[in-house]
């Protein structure tokens, strides 16, 4: 049996695992005290009181931009006119992140965590609706989340009047027609509205104005399923569990060249060698790690000189990158650094929603200079190109939401970094990587 | 299905599917996007005519209604194969060699991305992260995950759809 006060959001699953059992069903979730939580939130705490705990224990949204949860929760209008009809609380369940694949594991494995997490939420805000946005691509998840949400209306956990009091909350799932950009928070609620999934403009911002012009939070699934712990084991509890500053545990990822891929539940505040070489079990024999993308597609590279630090938000970022999503991408010395980086663009070139220039013709532009410089076609000077292109594409506030700032950050960072092997590439003429 | 039944108007299970995601929602066009899942899933794909029975359904114009369908990757406006074969071309399967493997599925299939097999059994198609990143490279056909994918294993995968 797992330690549930070390491992809240995974030991569970992986008690579910050992057995033999591909998902946490809702009888193993209760025998392991699974639904007191929303129990004794709902009956016994006001939403205020939730609100400030979970502010106290420091919950940050693990959806990659760190915002504190608590504090998020405490925008929306509790009383007065603006508090008068309904309220929503979505789940952000799109996870297209390249290299990130962490909800999707949550979701297979444990869903009732998630829908209770979600019911503590909803009461924390006073919604009486909540959706799941999930992934179209997720069909295992949005089964087994289909089948916890029938099981936990049939108790009573879902529905009118939960645990006998006068608290309603519906529950239903949104599958996405599939757009990275639908994972931003605005155009989330577009997308949930049925519409093209655009960006909107902030403000007002989703608490105050959010779907269907109510007052809405948007959280990422692994914030949400930290809720019902922290509840249960009070905010000290939550601070203790991380190493360093940050609190809480972390579903950290490795993907790449290592021998053992995969994720594992680990205090805030672990270093980035500990989490490679201890968990992912260290770079497959004949591959030398060269960079990490620490947290997803849209954070900056991070090299040797980074990886013992600690995962954790203020760190990370003073080293230039984010934590992101807390799922790293190993790039070892096989790997070309200019195509890795034409790789990447072509994902946000794709998946650029299209409603501003920079972004729409830009990203395409420096995906198309990248293959050309990777293909040998690269002249003296285009080095600089990029890196002033860099700039205007990605500064913030160059355009309408940070889709293309999470482009460009990985970009400019490679162009910092594997320079050598960008100029190489223009002085030679081809890829030094590719076999002649 | 006959002919006839493939095009409009809608089945009543659909229509019914339909109502129950409208039932969720404040108001009808809301659900354009599960309404266009729901009809694309037994039919593969959304036709001018299935397209305009949504919008009427959904009491909103065709033109709105395809600018909607349009936007998004997963719906398809074209006729696709019986199963959809997706190879993840994101950075963690470039990394673990999913050029290898496209290459390999297009010689096994005969067939490029975009592309559907003679026999109509399958489409091939580009794919952004399939959330599978630990088991790189990955892929999906239909509602099937499948990773980390040798070449050698293609025939069995294939193999397992009709
Ligand atoms: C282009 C873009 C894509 C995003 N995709 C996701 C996503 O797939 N999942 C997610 O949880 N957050 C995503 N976010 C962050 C959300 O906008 C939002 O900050 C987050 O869902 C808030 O939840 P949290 O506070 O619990 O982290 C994305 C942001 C941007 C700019
Ligand atoms: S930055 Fe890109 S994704 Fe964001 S609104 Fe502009 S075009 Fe759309
Ligand atoms: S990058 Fe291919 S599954 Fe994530």
């Amino acid at each position: 049996m797992h330690d549930l006060s070390t491992m809240p959001l995974t030991g569970r699953l992986l008690d579910a695992d050992a057995a033999g059992k591909g998902v946490v069903d809702l009888e193993a979730y209760e025998a392991s005290g699974g639904y007191q939580a929303a129990r004794q939130a709902v009956t016994g705490m006001t939403p205020a009181e939730i609100r400030e705990l979970v502010k106290d224990a420091n919950l940050r949204g693990r959806g990659g931009a760190g915002f504190p949860t608590g504090v998020k929760w405490g925008f929306v209008p509790m009383d007065g006119a603006a508090a008068e009809g309904h309220k929503y609380l979505v789940c952000n369940a799109d996870e297209m992140e390249p290299g990130t694949f962490k909800d999707r594991y949550l979701m297979e494995k444990d869903p009732h965590m998630l829908i209770e997490g979600m019911i503590i939420g909803a009461w924390a805000i006073e919604a009486d609706k909540a959706y799941v946005f999930l992934r179209g691509e997720y069909h295992e998840p949005y089964r087994q989340l289909q089948d916890a949400i029938a099981q936990a209306r049939s108790r009573g956990y879902l529905g009118e009047g939960i645990f006998g009091t006068g608290f309603n909350l519906e529950l239903a799932v949104h599958r996405s027609g599939g757009r990275y950009i639908c994972g931003e928070e605005t155009a989330l609620l577009n997308a949930l509205e049925g519409k093209r999934a655009q960006p909107r403009t902030k403000p007002p911002f989703p608490p105050a104005s959010g779907a269907w012009g109510r007052p809405t939070i948007v959280n990422n699934v692994e914030t949400l399923c930290n809720v019902p712990a922290i509840v249960t084991n009070g905010a000290d509890w939550f601070l203790e569990l991380g190493r360093g500053e940050d609190a809480g545990t972390k579903v950290f990822g490795v993907s790449g060249r290592v021998n053992n891929p995969g994720l594992w539940e680990l205090p805030m505040g672990t270093p980035i060698r500990e989490i490679i070489d201890d968990h992912a079990g260290g770079m497959q024999k004949g591959y030398r790690l060269r960079g990490i993308l620490p947290g997803g597609a849209s954070t900056e590279f991070l090299v040797e000189e980074h990886f013992d630090l600690p995962m954790e938000y203020a760190t990370i970022q003073a080293a230039g990158s984010r934590m992101g999503t807390g799922t790293m991408i190993l790039m070892d010395d096989s790997i070309c650094p200019v195509d890795m980086s034409r790789n990447l663009q072509h994902f946000f070139a794709q998946e650029s929603c299209g409603f501003c220039t920079p972004c729409r013709e830009g990203l395409p532009w420096v995906e198309q200079l990248l293959l050309d410089i990777e293909e040998g076609r690269g002249q003296p000077g285009d080095l600089e190109v990029l890196d002033r292109n860099a700039d205007f594409i990605g500064a913030p506030g160059n355009t309408f939401c940070l889709h293309a700032t999470g482009a460009i950050e990985p970009l400019m960072s490679a162009l910092k970094y594997f320079r050598d092997d960008f100029e190489a590439h223009i002085s030679t003429g081809r890829c030094p990587y590719r076999e002649a | 299905m006959s002919e006839a039944q493939l095009i409009s108007p809608l089945s009543a299970e659909e229509v019914e599917a339909i109502e129950a995601e409208i039932a969720h929602l404040p108001d009808r066009a809301s659900a354009a996007i599960d309404a266009l899942l729901i009809v694309q899933e037994k039919r593969g794909w959304i036709s001018d005519e299935s397209l305009a029975a949504i919008a009427g359904l959904l009491g909103m114009s065709t033109a709105d209604l395809d600018s909607i369908a349009t936007f998004y990757n997963l719906i398809y406006r074209r006729p696709v194969g019986r199963h959809v074969v997706m190879v993840c071309d994101s950075v963690s399967c470039y990394v673990m060699g999913c050029d290898r493997l496209r290459g390999a599925v297009e010689e096994k299939l005969g067939v490029k991305p975009g592309g559907t097999t003679e026999d109509g059994r399958f489409t091939l198609l580009p794919i952004v992260c399939l959330g599978a990143c630990d088991r790189a490279p990955a892929m999906q056909v239909g509602k099937e995950l499948f990773g980390p994918v040798a070449a050698d294993d293609l025939d069995g995968i294939f193999g397992g759809f009709d």
